[in-house]
């Protein structure tokens, strides 16, 4: 009992450490939030903590900020762009990582050590040292402000650790499989359609949780590629011009900002056990 | 498996051809255009790098990345580590986790809208509505221009910015590998009266370094890389430019794709032993067959 006793004396800096650390990290994206849903006159003129003086007043708290940015200034348009560039921005590398990786795992083929170091080298290179020359063949090919042109780019990007995710989870299945199959007289793409996909899944989804986030949370390939153009720009490109044009309204800045969190948010909270091993499993990656 | 000697070609030529044209076509084009001129009409030879080093906001760029360097790096892998050994003794280590692993979620631009307005901003006497400066005066304080102030106070509250998104991911990787770490040889040095202290620095430390290592790699990348932040919150203003956002403004607002050039082959300049690293800790641990 003294020892039980003790033992929490001593532990109780820790808890306060800790639950220090952690009001750290939730208090400012609890301000965002709280003050996404204030009038813009009370955001204006008082911190978002005063709303605790009257916790249960829900007259201070309104909606017009997200119908504001959602219909007005374009957040609403931005968040289906996103859409509309994350998905395919997901599938494209994960369809040509699949096929690679189920090669470089279980074929013989000559210089596959060689390209496989290679794509292990490719994983940090930073983005920089390919923007100029591919805008300027995006400019020529008039791919540069479509949907298409940022597809291709993310799905070049990202290929790197999509395809070194996929190989090791590929590589670790049971050869005994591969040769059961190869003697009932299976082709390759036979076992790869119906054996390594399928085999898969659970790092499929990882992988994809991960390639998600990535696209969504993107600012520079967009930047670069689409440009500030209303029609195709995503979330976060609308919200850093936002920024600069709307400085001090944070009633609005809050809201949008907080728009362009929802999904992920979600994502992350009901799957984010894939999600975790996806980055354990990618570490090595920038 | 037997296949015709073209099968896996099949298979790895839409990842190899890809991979060459976004990534190894335009970074050899890139190094070569970075001793052309603005528009790469003639030949320059070093001026664009001669530039890097010698421009004073480039040279500014440069300590400020050196900052962040020497800052993020050894925080966010600390702060993870002393964070994945503590949590592993309470009993909503989850919870917490998961709070401190949420920014990893949110994109850097979100990011950098919470922070901006934590660090918000008005003169003394008028109502501050930042929780920063609203608690400097609660304690009777002059509330300070976070983001202003330059050159230590604005660039700090930047990185401050990137380790509160990074510390999250060193805590997950850090916390796994120390669950890895044998529960008896812990208790084995606890029984033999060791505190914990030196259980941290004599066992836990010296199994986990492999993943420490790994962990700072990727934190170093990540920091040499950073632009999101500063183009969201500062854009550069106040001293706060970094490497990353002088290559965006050279080459769009300044068009001058000869000095993009030369930063973008920097950037890469020091990210090489990285990746050489890389390659040789996959090689060591022959993952591939």
């Amino acid at each position: 009992m003294i020892a039980k006793q003790n033992r929490f004396l001593l532990s109780l800096p820790l808890h306060i450490f800790i639950i220090l650390v952690a009001l750290i990290w939730i208090l400012p994206t609890a301000g965002l939030l709280i003050t996404s849903f204030r009038p813009a006159s009370e955001v204006a003129s008082s911190g978002w903590w005063t709303i605790f003086a009257n916790p249960f007043d829900f007259t201070q708290f309104t909606l017009s900020n997200y119908k504001e940015v959602i219909t007005n200034i374009g957040i609403g348009r931005a968040f289906v762009n996103t859409l509309i560039i994350t998905i395919p921005a997901c599938i494209i590398p994960i369809i040509i990582a699949s096929f690679a990786a189920y090669a470089f795992a279980w074929m013989e083929f000559w210089g596959r050590r060689f390209f496989f170091i290679l794509f292990v080298g490719l994983l940090v290179v930073p983005l920089q040292m390919t923007l100029i020359p591919i805008l300027r063949i995006f400019n020529q090919l008039g791919l540069s402000g479509s949907f298409l042109g940022i597809w291709l780019a993310h799905a070049g990007y990202g290929l790197p650790l999509v395809i070194y995710l996929m190989y090791n989870f590929v590589s670790g299945l049971p050869s005994e499989i591969f040769e059961s199959a190869t003697i009932d007289g299976a082709t390759t793409f036979q076992i790869f359609k119906s054996i390594v996909l399928p085999l898969s899944v659970p790092a499929l989804a990882s992988i994809t949780i991960f390639q998600f986030i990535w696209v969504w949370n993107d600012l520079l390939v967009a930047l670069v590629y689409l440009g500030g153009t209303p029609d195709v720009a995503p979330l976060t490109v609308r919200i850093s011009a936002l920024v600069g044009s709307y400085g001090q309204n944070w009633e609005l800045l809050t809201a949008a900002a907080f728009v362009s969190m929802l999904l992920p948010l979600i994502i992350f909270l009901s799957l984010q056990r894939y999600f975790v091993r996806g980055i354990l499993a990618g570490s090595i990656k920038g | 498996m037997r296949t015709r000697w073209f099968t896996p070609w099949l298979y790895v030529i839409p990842a190899l051809a890809t991979l060459v044209f976004f990534l190894i076509y335009p970074s050899l084009h890139t190094l070569v255009i970075s001793f052309f001129g603005p528009q790469s009409e003639k030949f320059v030879g070093f001026a664009n790098y001669t530039y890097c080093f010698t421009n004073e906001v480039m040279l500014s760029a440069f300590r400020n990345n050196l900052l962040w360097v020497a800052l993020f790096v050894p925080l966010t892998v600390f702060l993870g580590l002393i964070l994945a050994v503590i949590l592993d003794r309470v009993r909503y280590e989850s919870l917490v986790k998961s709070i401190i692993f949420m920014p990893m979620a949110i994109s850097f631009v979100g990011a950098g809208v919470i922070w901006k307005f934590v660090y918000s901003y008005r003169p003394a006497g008028s109502a501050q509505i930042g929780i920063l400066n609203a608690f400097l005066t609660f304690l009777g304080r002059q509330p300070i221009p976070w983001l202003i102030e330059r050159p230590w106070i604005n660039n700090i509250c930047l990185i401050i910015v990137g380790i509160w998104i990074w510390t999250g991911f060193c805590l997950v990787v850090l916390s796994a590998s120390y669950k890895g770490i044998p529960r008896e040889l812990l208790e084995a040095a606890r029984v033999d009266g060791a505190n914990e202290y030196r259980i941290f620095w004599k066992i836990t430390l010296p199994l986990m370094k492999p993943t420490v290592a790994v962990v700072a790699t990727t934190m170093f990348i990540n920091v040499l890389k950073v632009f999101d932040i500063v183009y969201v919150m500062t854009n550069g203003a106040f001293s706060t430019e970094v490497i990353a956002n002088r290559m965006y403004k050279e080459m769009f607002i300044f068009r001058n794709y000869g000095r993009a050039s030369a930063i973008a082959s920097l950037l890469l300049l020091f990210i090489i032993p990285m990746i050489i690293i890389n390659v040789q800790r996959f090689r060591e641990q022959e993952a591939f067959r």
